[in-house]
């Protein structure tokens, strides 16, 4: 499986906000890939850009952004550069996103069944008789573990729990087969129970039925259980990037090694401080690497250049000077 | 949706109560003596209190009212003062009049402020929503009978397009009267030719009235269908591979058009209440005037009859308003 071509590969991806500001440089070139079948996780803290990445690879940025440069590949071809139609049959078959908030993400002004319906309609390669349709949508809607389809088809949005909402989110994405799905942390808006059952629901349904998935979220029990492997962003840029175990074992990154030690532990005797600081200004961000005034072990060369990712030890790469190749950190 | 209409007409059956207690009220504490103005200096007193015992002016305010409403819900306003005749007869012959432009303008102002804020949204910051923003801009901030006036002087007086002046030429078969409004009455009558006549006649103050309560529209459309465009289940629309088209039509339109029906009625409350100073310029024998003399003549009768009406319109507006939202919006209609 390592060695399969990527289904979905990222590369160098620039995002810029203009804002009456000026420019905001949001995403500095973030690289990442997702083979076949894969399980990825992205982390990060609020306003790194992992809504804006999965939103630039869906091509459904707002009016102010600009894609500045790089090229996200899905099966080999660029969406960034592809055509209406084709862009139009790779949201239908390619690759679908599941929204942060179910509550915004549905209509409110059509019912369940109507929103799954236009959405089966779609990505059908061939007319299918509405009454199929409908077949269809309720078996989505049995899949996401909705008890009583044809009430939740005939119900507006309105009508449903946060829970239901998000499952029927879950159901139009997934429900129609795709081969990647991205989950921008799905059931933040939900408490920690639901949200919890929520990615869950996204595991089991990816594992069954072998699709790949980028699953945002601050849950890193979640990721731990769920992924093959993750993706740690700070500031619009990737800075590691390992299989799940090793990142959790041995993370090399400065700011991976603070997030983790976030995680409070029922063992431990104190509650982590956090990461001092903020994210940074993206009108003004800082020289070379973004994480260097937050950063413990910054030393000058750091505000030089950006570093660049490298690769540490097999599958496991990070965008740190201050890290030695070869693994092990130099502590 | 039917318990929501039976809630809706007996709320307004409250409502238009209340309005009656109002109106009766706002006609009376008017100053001025209406049977003295009706008859004039030179009557002596006595004939005067004749009169005035007819009117039932003599009785309390309360029994005054008994008397008039229950007239009222018979559709029997009393005598005019000043015209010595039913107001009844009077508001059949003067409101269709006011009903035909009213109706026509509204017509419009629905229609083409729908389709102006729809274009500007669809091809929103090109030249051609900079073209209905400025139109819009203009629409809202000149008063109708500004347009009435231009309208005339350009089509009417430069251009020699438009009749100007009342509801139909001379030597042109006026059609029966059935429902009163010239348009109509020549279409059920097969009269082709008063038919044309008449929608020339009705255009310009049409149009004149039209204007303010489009421009609105046109921009709360825009906007509102400008603001969705950015909401999250319109990029889940596109990121599920949905055309254009249907998203625009479909998606964006249903819940956009909710803000529009609600000024849509704010609209045509305008434009009722334009329709008097149109009216005038245009010389339309509709009601405006009449109800304008009326109050000047403090003629009671006149008065509330026609306020009433007017609420009345309102009223039956703002139930359809309601109507057409609740069926775009289930978040009212099943709550």
């Amino acid at each position: 499986m390592a060695t399969a071509e990527p289904l979905l590969d990222v590369r160098d991806l620039r995002v810029s906000f203009r804002v009456f500001r000026g420019t905001l440089s949001v995403l500095d070139g973030v690289t990442l890939a997702v083979r076949p079948g894969e399980r990825v996780g992205l982390i990060g803290e609020t306003g790194c850009g992992k809504t804006t990445t999965l939103r630039a690879i869906m091509r459904i940025l707002p009016r102010e952004a600009r894609v500045g440069g790089g090229q996200v590949l899905f099966a080999g071809r660029d969406v960034l550069s592809m055509n209406a139609g084709d862009l139009s049959a790779f949201r239908r078959k390619g690759a679908s996103l599941v929204f942060q908030d179910p509550t915004a993400a549905l209509n409110p002004v059509f019912t369940v069944g109507q929103l799954l319906d236009e959405v089966i309609k779609y990505s059908q390669g061939r007319a299918m008789p509405a009454k199929e349709r409908r077949a269809v949508a309720a078996a989505a809607l049995r899949d996401v573990a909705l008890p009583d389809p044809a009430r939740i088809l005939n119900s507006y949005p309105f009508q449903l729990s946060g829970g239901m909402r998000q499952r029927v989110c879950i159901a139009m994405a997934i429900g129609v087969n795709r081969e990647l799905i991205l989950a921008d942390e799905p059931g933040t808006s939900l408490d920690v129970t639901i949200q919890d059952q929520i990615l869950r629901l996204i595991s089991d349904l990816v594992a069954k039925r072998n699709v790949a998935v980028v699953l945002v979220t601050h849950s890193l029990g979640v990721v731990r259980e769920t992924t093959d492997r993750v993706y740690v962003m700070y500031a619009g840029s990737i800075v590691e990037s390992a299989p799940v175990k090793e990142l959790f074992r041995a993370p090399l990154h400065p700011y991976t090694v603070a997030l983790l030690e976030c995680i409070p532990k029922l063992s431990g005797e104190r509650i982590s401080q956090g990461i001092p600081g903020s994210m940074p200004d993206y009108l003004h961000p800082p020289r070379g690497c973004r994480y260097q005034p937050r950063c413990p072990r910054a030393e000058e060369g750091c505000a030089a250049g950006r570093p660049p990712m490298r690769e540490v030890a097999p599958g496991h790469s990070v965008a740190c000077y201050r890290v030695a190749a070869q693994g092990g950190e130099d502590r | 949706m039917l318990s929501y209409l039976g809630k809706r007409l007996v709320g307004a059956v409250f409502v238009l109560a209340g309005l009656s207690v109002v109106i009766f009220l706002i006609a009376r504490v008017v100053p001025g003596d209406p049977v003295r103005m009706a008859l004039g200096p030179q009557a002596p007193q006595a004939v005067v209190e004749d009169l005035r015992k007819q009117l039932h002016l003599d009785k309390p305010l309360h029994v005054q009212y008994y008397y008039w409403v229950s007239g009222a819900v018979r559709g029997d306003f009393g005598i005019s003062l000043m015209t010595n005749r039913p107001v009844t007869a009077d508001l059949k012959e003067y409101l269709p009049a006011t009903l035909e432009l009213v109706l026509f303008a509204s017509i419009l102002h629905g229609l083409f402020g729908l389709i102006l804020g729809i274009v500007a949204a669809a091809y929103s910051d090109s030249w051609l929503d900079n073209f209905v923003r400025v139109f819009a801009y203009i629409g809202v901030t000149t008063p109708g009978f500004v347009f009435a006036v231009l309208f005339m002087l350009i089509f009417g007086y430069w251009w020699h397009l438009l009749p100007v002046i009342g509801r139909i030429g001379y030597g042109v078969t006026v059609p029966p009267t059935i429902t009163g409004m010239m348009t109509v009455d020549s279409l059920l009558t097969g009269n082709l030719p008063a038919f044309a006549d008449a929608l020339k006649h009705l255009i310009l103050p049409s149009v004149a009235l039209s204007m303010g309560a489009m421009s609105q529209e046109a921009r709360i459309t825009r906007s509102s269908m400008v603001e969705n465009l950015n909401k999250d289940y319109i990029y889940m629309s596109v990121a599920q591979g949905i055309p254009r088209r249907i998203i625009m039509r479909k998606y964006l339109l249903k819940p956009s058009l909710i803000p529009t029906v609600t000024v849509f009625g704010l609209g045509c409350a305008s434009t009722m209440a334009g329709a008097f100073l149109v009216e005038l310029i245009f010389n339309w024998p509709g009601f405006a005037r009449y109800g304008i003399t009326g109050m000047l003549m403090k003629d009671l009768n006149v008065i509330s009859a026609t306020v009433l009406v007017v609420a009345l319109c309102f009223v039956v507006v703002n139930i359809i308003v309601d109507l057409v939202v609740a069926y775009l919006d289930p978040r009212i209609r099943l709550q």
